[in-house]
């Protein structure tokens, strides 16, 4: 291992600008003669629309124009659309209600936008806005997810009993039986509380045109450009893929909510050309609040069948998911293949039935957030496996360990071929780490200081660099999911590598650099990588679902691959040898069994002067490209063991030890991958203590800001001990299974079954504040005086 | 934003002209409360003063029996002030546990004490010590001086001078944060000068500060974390929110004010 390459903890290249303020996002661009937008939004959860006044609105200073739902109908500017299709299991598609940009004789949720005001300022703007007036037939609302099917209100006349499909997946009448057959059977109610994704730079987006070329530029904070690309010229009409450029710049934070094409980004590019000027728009927190698209909201019925030793026989699963106000770009797959295939967790688990019914409500549209439908999936799992074991009177590790997937490959009964792994070794080095064996001692201490000790195991799968494309398009994607690099050497022998991943936060530009470098035996500051503009990269399908080690270094390793190939051409006539007779090795190209040598950066050289070959015979240059696409998921997998004490005195729960070992595969940067876990798990913790997103009966977001929305803190988090277990990935080249949503996955369940373990009861939801903490603990303190 | 106009006097007097002067003028403090509101456009004053230059609201001292703090001193100079840590420690503590480090650096006491957020923490110090606000024109007890939730006696145009608050033999003073916004969920102050014992809540009243009468009884005869073992607060009159509703905020009374005395008598 070289100190830049595959496996050094090498210092983030891109760090050294994101922390002295060099980097640039999209508020940072402004170009010349920009205006501003500002979007009047609903305050009501649902409304007619009956008149939108904007006569005196549309005569305040610095007014350059004010839409609505009308102009984008007049200019035949098409809805926003949900990427992936769904069917009810009476074989019917999904029921796609509209989705325009700016809304269209209906509000459907509070932050749905009205009009949009395009003026000199932002400050005259938010003036003319508040000038515009709306006459609003305010309807009752929608907001609850368990119920909204037997609403009275309806939030699209498209989709009957507010349902957008009745999805299973499995064998019911297998599952059935198993069922039947069982000595056991755990059954629990589940919710999966909806969150706000809140990456720390909001969402931003400019729109730019040029008269002269007819073409468009926006600039945007989005994790795939080119997917933005397509929808916005494809789907919405906006421009031709060739005459519309998508940049997404530095990005502060996704976390899958800038995945997404939202009303904003649409509007300006669409508005740029009708004003005639830049149109920037720049979220405030508020709005992020708002109208990002917000993260899980389930509610489900889950039960586990087992024989009479406690082998795991069947699970049934029933599921709502809330899926807010419209369909959000890849909306409908995260309750469905996103969530069901993953129920069968580390488990051989015979026969697996689940059901999903997707509901619309008055709430801001529900999409992909940090492990999507795999946290959900991992905690009904995780959950159900902990109570079963409680209930059965055994070690939940011993239960966990009994039930493991132990040959691979592995084919469950929900879809998913597991292709490598080694659960009971990360949960025995899991066990070490928080040495399980000093529990018991731990508890009995705290009991004396009049605490509650727990501790709760969380053995969790994921499915990454969801693939092939082939299946996914048979399951309803309507994209392909491969990844697509060009490596171009430059004649000095520097490179650029071009990739359709998108770094907003993971590294790519050092992690990416290293396995080039790596590679090439090229050193680190001699490759750029460069990313996130559709006029620079040939094509992408961005970064989320942990693909972008797996799926878009596969892309690099095979152009990489094929620089090397047409290396040894070069190297063959520079070193006058056969090209059979050429190796690559360390940065130089050798003649096999004797010392003719030529270095990587003098190959590129004479690639391009081309003094030493005929044009002919070899094409001069090295820039080569390449589409990778996988042949399967990867499945990274781990255990997470979080211990904790409750103060029942005040309902404080203080997370005292985790441990996480994770099997990554092949890793590429030990410590950009802890670091991932860390902010993983931050997230994960934060969705089991702290944070949730609540509409009242109004549809009002009670939780609009971070005085009531509670984020997690470094003072709410341990020090985290971090490992790691290996198993390649057999699919793709390096071995990699990835690691970005890993924690957000392991950390709900594992909180929640030490606080149950610390409560003796099963009685707490998520997110288990103080105050729900405390009223669960008075309940065991009350048990516990009468025992 | 809506436009304002901006004013920086030098003295409180410069100050209190401009604020007769000019139309729908309002004090800048510190501004923690004041400037997100105006972001948000849920207020809108015409006019700005900022106290920020007012020399002579400003600074600390001892003064015989009394610690009197200038109304723009900020929570951090409380915080590290040798002279509120030598005479009033848990009012040092109080200061330091304020907000954030950026809040710390630009609140300050009068800002505070003239918003009277219900969920601020140092309207449980004054009350508690029996402080007196002193403005511009007079000198108002703590006890009347707060009078509602985001309301004081003080009247149009009277600024806040100073706070002076008697030296206590003991006083302690511990909180429950808001798990979000980390205000005071339930503050509770305790303070014993002489015989007298008082005991001031914030952050749990639906009228806002508010003292606890059983507690400072039950303290009296005997100044003990101990001796509150037995008192529940009432759910009556305590507010509730999604954070914690009244029942589990008047357990939280308790419990904070068992952790005040702790504070107070060395025991924490």
């Amino acid at each position: 291992m070289s100190a830049t390459g595959i496996g050094a903890p090498v210092r983030r290249k891109e760090d050294h600008r994101f922390i002295t303020g060099q980097g640039r996002y999209t508020d940072d661009i402004n170009r010349p003669d920009q205006a501003h937008a500002y979007f009047l939004r609903s305050p009501h959860a649902h409304a007619t629309l009956k008149k939108i006044d904007t006569k005196a609105a549309a005569a305040m200073p610095g007014v350059l124009g004010i839409f609505t739902g009308d102009d984008l109908a007049a200019d035949k500017v098409g809805g926003l659309i949900c990427g992936w299709m769904i069917h009810s299991k009476d074989g019917s598609p999904m029921k796609a209600g509209p989705h325009p940009a700016l809304a269209q004789g209906k509000v459907r949720y509070v932050g749905d936008h009205v009009a949009v005001v395009v003026a000199e300022t932002l400050a005259q703007a938010r003036d003319a806005a508040e000038a515009i007036v709306v006459d609003y037939g305010v309807l009752p609302a929608v907001t609850d997810t368990a119920s909204a099917a037997k609403s009275k209100t309806q939030v699209h006349a498209e989709a009957p009993d507010n349902t957008v499909f009745n999805w299973h997946l499995g064998d019911k009448g297998a599952t059935d039986a198993a069922f039947k057959a069982a000595k056991h059977v755990t059954k629990l109610d589940i919710v999966n509380n909806r969150l706000v994704p809140n990456p720390m730079e909001p969402r931003a987006a400019v729109g730019d045109y040029d008269q002269g070329e007819g073409a468009f530029t926006l600039y945007t904070t989005s994790q795939n450009p080119h997917v933005a690309r397509l929808v916005l010229s494809a789907f919405i009409g906006i421009a031709p893929e060739n005459k519309l450029r998508v940049i997404a710049p530095d990005v502060g934070g996704g976390f899958g909510s800038k995945i997404f094409i939202y009303a904003e980004e649409t509007v300006c590019v669409w508005v740029a050309k009708k004003v005639g000027r830049p149109v920037k728009w720049t979220s405030d927190r508020t709005e992020a609040f708002l109208s990002d698209a917000h993260g899980r909201d389930h509610v489900t019925h889950a039960e586990l069948a087992m024989d009479g030793e406690g082998k795991m026989l069947a699970m049934r699963v029933k599921t709502t998911a809330n899926l807010g106000a419209y369909l959000s770009t890849f909306s409908s797959s995260v309750p469905t293949y996103l969530y069901a295939p993953l129920l069968s967790g580390q488990y051989d688990i015979p026969a697996i039935y689940c059901e999903v019914d997707a509901v619309y409500t008055n709430t801001a549209p529900v999409d992909a957030y940090r492990g999507a439908g795999r946290p959900e999936a991992t905690f009904v799992v995780e959950r159900l496996v902990e109570v079963a074991a409680r209930e059965l009177g055994k070690d939940p590790a011993k239960f966990r360990t009994q039930n493991f997937v132990r040959k691979f490959p592995h084919q469950t009964p929900v879809i998913m071929m597991y292709d490598t792994g080694n659960y009971s070794a990360s949960l025995k080095k899991a066990l070490e780490t928080i040495d399980y064996k000093g529990f018991p001692k731990r508890r009995r201490d705290s009991a004396r200081n009049g605490k509650l000790r727990g501790i709760g195991f969380s053995a969790y799968i994921e499915a990454c660099g969801i693939a092939p494309s082939a299946a996914v398009g048979s399951l309803g994607a309507g994209v392909g999911l491969w990844e697509s690099a060009e490596v171009r050497v430059n004649p000095i022998g520097t490179i650029e590598v071009l990739t359709g991943s998108h770094s907003h936060g993971q590294g790519h530009e050092t992690t990416f650099a290293q396995l080039v470098s790596d590679r090439l035996g090229v050193p680190l500051e001699n490759v750029s990588i460069v990313h996130g503009d559709t006029d620079k990269v040939q094509m992408g399908m961005g970064t989320y679902g942990s693909r972008s080690g797996a799926v878009g270094m596969s892309a690099i390793v095979k152009a990489l691959d094929k620089v090397i190939a047409k290396g040894k051409k070069v190297a063959a006539y520079v070193l006058e040898a056969d090209e059979a007779d050429i190796d690559f090795k360390d940065g130089n190209f050798t003649v096999k069994g004797t010392d003719r040598k030529l270095d990587f950066g003098s190959c590129a050289l004479q690639a391009y002067v081309a003094h030493k070959f005929n044009g002919q015979d070899l094409e001069p240059g090295l820039k080569e490209g390449a589409f990778y696409d996988p042949t399967n998921f990867t499945f990274p997998a781990g255990v997470h063991i979080c211990e904790l004490e409750i103060d029942p005195d005040t309902g404080v729960t203080r997370i005292e030890r985790w441990a996480a070992v994770d099997d990554f595969g092949n890793v590429i940067n030990p410590m950009i991958v802890e670091g991932q876990v860390h902010g993983g798990i931050a997230q994960g913790v934060g969705q089991a203590l702290l944070e949730g997103a609540r509409y009242n009966a109004d549809g009002q977001l009670v939780t609009a800001s971070f005085m009531d929305y509670c984020m997690p803190r470094a003072d709410d988090l341990p020090s985290f001990e971090v490992g790691m277990t290996v198993t390649p990935c057999p699919s793709n080249p390096l071995g990699i299974k990835g690691c970005g949503e890993a924690g957000a996955i392991a950390a709900p369940p594992a909180v929640i079954n030490a606080i149950t373990d610390a409560l003796g009861h099963e009685d707490i939801a998520m997110p288990a504040t103080p105050q729900a903490v405390w009223r669960a603990a008075q309940k065991t303190l009350s048990r516990m005086a009468a025992e | 934003m809506y436009a304002f106009t901006y004013h920086r006097p030098a003295t409180a007097r410069q100050a209190a002209s401009l604020l007769a002067k000019k139309e729908d003028a309002k004090l800048l403090a510190g501004g923690h409360t004041l400037l997100p509101t105006m972001k948000q456009r849920l207020a809108s004053p015409g006019a700005l003063v900022d106290l920020s230059s007012c020399a002579d609201l400003k600074g600390i001292a001892r003064k015989g029996r009394n610690l009197v703090i200038g109304a723009m001193t900020t929570h951090a100079e409380v915080a590290a002030s040798p002279e509120v840590q030598e005479a009033i420690p848990a009012l040092a503590y109080l200061a330091s546990h304020i907000g954030d480090p950026h809040v710390r650096h630009r609140g300050t006491i009068g800002g505070s004490v003239a918003n009277n957020d219900p969920a601020a923490d140092y309207p449980a110090a004054l009350l508690a010590l029996g402080a007196t606000v002193v403005t511009n024109k007079r000198k108002l007890p703590a006890e009347e001086f707060f009078s509602g939730l985001y309301e004081t006696a003080l009247d149009e145009g009277e600024i806040i001078v100073k706070v002076s608050f008697p030296v206590a033999s003991k006083a302690g003073y511990a909180k429950f944060r808001n798990p979000a916004s980390r205000y005071a969920l339930v503050g509770v102050f305790v303070a014993k000068r002489g015989s007298e014992i008082a005991v001031a809540v914030t952050g749990a009243g639906e009228g806002g500060v508010f003292r606890w009468p059983e507690a400072e009884a039950a303290l009296k005869a005997r100044f003990a974390g101990k001796s509150l073992d037995s008192l529940k607060h009432t759910a009556k009159g305590i507010n509730g929110d999604i954070h914690a509703d009244a029942e589990y905020r008047a357990h939280l009374i308790g419990v904070m004010a068992r952790q005040a005395v702790a504070q107070a008598t060395g025991k924490a």
